[in-house]
């Protein structure tokens, strides 16, 4: 089997050869040409077979046109220069990189390209009197590097990136090292001559290195301490304030008075320390958005159908936002719905998959209401727009409350409840210690209370959970599950119920299955059956033809296909037909059943609209020969592989269900195959879902949901850990807190697994952390504190606990993942 | 001994002149990419060759 030259796909029987290349198709074979003419292919060199089949794209940026629109999508705009920013999600090697930063090769109009590889975006200046917006993202097409354009793009785009972290992270790094130094002569305590001379000198200047470091490296603890007073929680933060604003006031207290030479090193080396952890922590996937709402999926402008005064319809491009009840608007093959909409012309087979993850058109007559969000499979459609954008039946899911609380406040995390413990136990010590000395030597009291409350900041604690989580982060990824932010893995910890969708989840859409039901064909209809199909480009023909056997491949005498219908055809006197139900029998004698239509349920939509009582719940070719119904081809969607071990594995320690938009059809095959104790719900509108969550956590249940198409949306945003699994993680999936690709939906288990040791590593680090504490507090309470011991011990249990989760979780990492490989 | 206050005049300035550079480079942008740079600069002289290369492609080619 040869591969293509371009993209690496495998070569059907009849692909192209050009320069001694094989070419698995056109739009391959165009791209190599385009970038041989250009003298780019280096391209090829750097990667093998680095390139993506182009789509075809015809028709599809006219609205790039209205300059009103593109002036959204510029960054800038002046004399005669434009900057853009597109998201190409196609990018994925190091050619892609200096591809699209050689595009001023391919057209002379592009001055300048910039990717930025991890956010997959392509920053390009270009002259705009030599190629105009349009032209710039037909180019990028063209070599299959089409951007994504969608309706976000027109809402004002924050700039601004925030760095403030790298900055206070780069001011308490600088200000530690030179604090080091400086501090460093007064350790040895030797009464030198010149050391006495200028120590003063060398304690100011540490005093002022540490300004900066309290009052904005560390300002962020401060505020996140008395915000937590003020909700009356002792979080950590309040602890490690406590602790900064204590390290100071002696600091500073001790060279004013000449006491001794202070705790700045300690105090610069716990900022920093504690940035180092929170830096550690951030989120490290820029490309994957784990906010998307409707926006994301939908277009930016429609072609909007005007009736002149005279009686001629012009058409014109206009903004999504724009489009008024009343509307008539054109819906091209391919193009999505943006507005709840009544069908007025054509032939619609609308793609529902985006809103709930069902492939299958359903078919649709004039006068029938689309529903925003599908897709249109075929020929041209005229629509009249019902209601406005933000108010059709799919974005209004985006109004409920859900979508706009912060789930992560609400969650009591362990260092939370520990702090609230430590932080009363530190203080209990601090006044009884004070207590102690007071009535012994008085003088040392305050000496003792400060140096407790300094060796005590839980420096080591608050690092274990950022290093631990953001290691789990970091190793979930690598193994294609991608988390939004570290705190979710303690919260799969918690998790004791799992609600999975159906289809698209726990179904595979690229595997189906098919089986044929009813009379058996001879050899020559079998014959003129393969030939037939493999005429016609419909996917279910592609897909069917690919599993028949291939005997004399021959073309047939007629052949016709009826978009939306199916295919009638003829060789040698026998005629067949093969296509929908409707199609199929209609034309034949013995059976006029019209309730049989091909239709596979809308999931997930409301079924007002006039569908057969008798709703097939299969998708199917229907075949006929000579006028006589022979039967059908069923495809299904194939279960994952390894579903069953996977359900018994959760099912050990948690509730798992089954929440589905469609009818029950499949609902004895999932038993046969999952254990006994999952529950199952059927005909689930996205609503429901979400109430469903509501209901389980309302009986104090942790909840994960695991789904895929818009229509889980509600639910995964209502659910305490929402999953969504995607085929593709740059294809754009809903609101969640976590991707996971669907080929390691099978190694969820494991997941649980590794978070669940995860918090028992963070345990373990605690107490590790609190031996440090131990031996501390007994320098700090006999009042033997020196700055040196502090600036030994501070560093020391940093760095232990940084090493030991490290170590820890790559090792549990490591045996945990591999296990299930 | 009072080149003491010199040098630790000098050593901070030093500092405090890396610490701007620091600052101004993450304020253009710097380190909002870590990545694209380090791939980028594996290019740079490779684009001339791109003629001698070809011919070598079409060789692995045939020996795929």
């Amino acid at each position: 089997m040869k591969s293509c030259f371009h993209c690496g796909e495998a070569c059907k029987d009849d692909h192209l050869i050009f320069e001694e290349k094989d070419f698995c198709c056109n739009g391959c074979k165009t791209v190599f040409e385009i970038l041989h003419e250009s003298d780019l292919t280096y391209y090829y060199d750097l990667e093998e077979r680095p390139g993506i089949s182009p789509e075809h794209a015809e028709g599809k940026y006219d609205f790039l046109d209205n300059p009103e629109i593109a002036e959204k999508l510029l960054e800038f705009n002046e004399n005669n220069t434009q900057i853009v920013s597109f998201l190409i999600p196609s990018m994925h090697c190091s050619s892609c990189i200096w591809v699209l930063e050689n595009l001023g090769k391919l057209h002379s109009g592009v001055k300048s390209a910039q990717v930025d590889f991890p956010k997959k975006t392509a920053r390009i200046s270009f002259s705009s009197e030599k190629i105009n917006l349009k032209s710039l993202v037909y180019l990028l097409s063209r070599i299959g590097y089409e951007p994504y354009i969608s309706l976000k793009d027109y809402d004002e785009k924050d700039h601004r990136v925030n760095r403030s972290l790298i900055y206070k992270l780069g001011v308490a790094g600088f200000a530690f090292g030179n604090v080091m130094f400086l501090s460093f002569p007064e350790y040895f305590e030797v009464k030198e001559f010149w050391l006495e001379q200028f120590k003063y000198l060398f304690r100011w200047l540490m005093f002022a290195f540490s300004l900066p470091v309290v009052f904005y490296s560390g300002s962020d603890y401060f505020i996140s301490a008395f915000k937590g007073l003020r909700a009356k929680i002792l979080n950590i933060d309040v602890p490690i304030a406590l602790g900064i604003a204590v390290l100071f006031i002696r600091s500073a207290s001790e060279i004013i008075l000449d006491l001794g030479s202070g705790f700045f090193d300690s105090l610069t080396g716990l900022v920093f320390f504690l940035l180092l952890g929170k830096f550690f922590q951030q989120k490290t996937y820029n490309y994957l958005s784990f906010e998307r709402d409707y926006k994301s999926y939908f277009p930016m402008a429609v072609t909007r159908l005007n009736n002149k005064n005279s009686g001629e319809k012009i058409e014109e491009q206009v903004q999504v936002y724009a489009i008024k009840p009343g509307d008539r608007i054109l819906i091209r093959n391919g193009e999505l719905i943006p507005i709840d909409a009544v069908l007025i012309k054509g032939d619609a087979h609308i793609d529902y998959s985006f809103v709930t993850g069902e492939a299958e058109a359903v078919k649709k007559e004039s006068g029938e209401t689309l529903y925003a969000g599908g897709r249109q499979q075929g020929a041209i459609l005229e629509i009249e727009a019902v209601k406005a954008i933000d108010q059709s039946y799919l974005t209004k899911l985006w109004g409920n409350d859900v979508f706009k609380k912060d789930k992560r406040s609400e969650f009591q995390t362990l260092i939370n409840q520990i702090s609230k413990r430590f932080t009363a136990a530190v203080l209990s010590i601090a006044f009884l210690a004070t207590l102690f000395w007071l009535f012994y030597d008085p003088s040392k009291a305050l000496n003792v209370f400060t140096a407790v409350l300094i060796i005590a900041c839980p420096c080591a604690i608050a690092l274990a959970t950022p290093f631990t989580l953001g290691n789990l982060l970091r190793i979930f990824g690598r193994h294609k599950f991608y988390l939004k932010e570290a705190g979710v893995i303690e919260q799969m910890a918690k998790i004791d119920c799992l609600v999975f969708d159906k289809t698209g989840t726990i179904t595979s859409n690229k595997k189906t299955e098919v089986y044929y039901e009813g009379l058996n064909l001879n050899a020559e209809e079998q014959e003129l059956l393969s030939n037939s199909l493999r005429a016609s480009g419909h996917p279910l023909s592609r897909q069917l033809y690919d599993i028949l056997d291939k005997n004399n491949i021959d073309v047939p005498e007629e052949f016709e296909e009826l978009t939306g219908h199916g295919i009638s055809s003829g060789n040698r006197g026998n005629r067949m037909k093969i296509g929908s139900a409707a199609f199929v029998k209609d034309s034949t004698k013995n059976i006029r059943d019209k309730n049989n239509e091909l239709i596979s349920s809308g999931e997930g939509l409301p079924n007002n609209d006039k569908q057969p009582k008798q709703v097939e719940n299969k998708t199917a070719v229907h075949i006929s020969s000579n006028e006589e119904y022979k039967g059908r081809y069923v495809f299904k969607n194939a279960y994952r592989e390894g579903l069953s071990e996977l359900f018994s594995a959760l099912g050990r320690d948690k509730k798992l269900y089954i929440l589905s938009g469609d009818n029950a059809g499949e609902k004895e095959r999932l038993q046969e195959m999952l254990p006994a104790e999952t529950r199952y719900y059927f005909n689930q509108k996205p609503g429901h879902k979400l109430e469903f969550i509501k209901k389980l956590q309302q009986e104090r249940k942790s909840v994960m949901m695991i789904g895929d198409g818009l229509n889980d949306a509600g639910a995964l945003a209502q659910s305490d850990v929402g999953v969504a699994v995607s085929e593709n993680i740059n294809v754009f999936s809903p609101a969640c807190d976590g991707i996971l690709e669907a080929s390691n939906l099978t190694r969820l288990a494991a997941y649980f697994k590794l978070s669940a040791k995860g918090m028992r590593i963070i345990k373990w680090s605690f107490v590790l952390s609190l031996c440090y504490n131990l031996i501390g507090l007994s320098f700090a309470v006999t009042g033997n504190l020196m700055p040196v011991i502090a600036a030994i011990l501070m560093p020391l249990s940093s760095i232990t606990i940084v090493a030991y989760t490290s170590i820890a979780t790559n090792l549990a990492g490591r045996k945990i993942m591999k296990n299930r490989k | 001994m009072n080149i003491i206050y010199l040098l630790l005049a000098l050593s901070v300035l030093v500092a405090i002149i890396f610490f701007i550079a620091f600052i101004v480079s993450v304020k253009k942008g710097q380190y909002d990419d870590v990545y694209t740079p380090s791939v980028r600069m594996l290019f740079d002289d490779e684009l001339v060759k791109s003629k001698s290369k070809q011919s070598k492609t079409s060789k692995n080619e045939k020996s795929n």
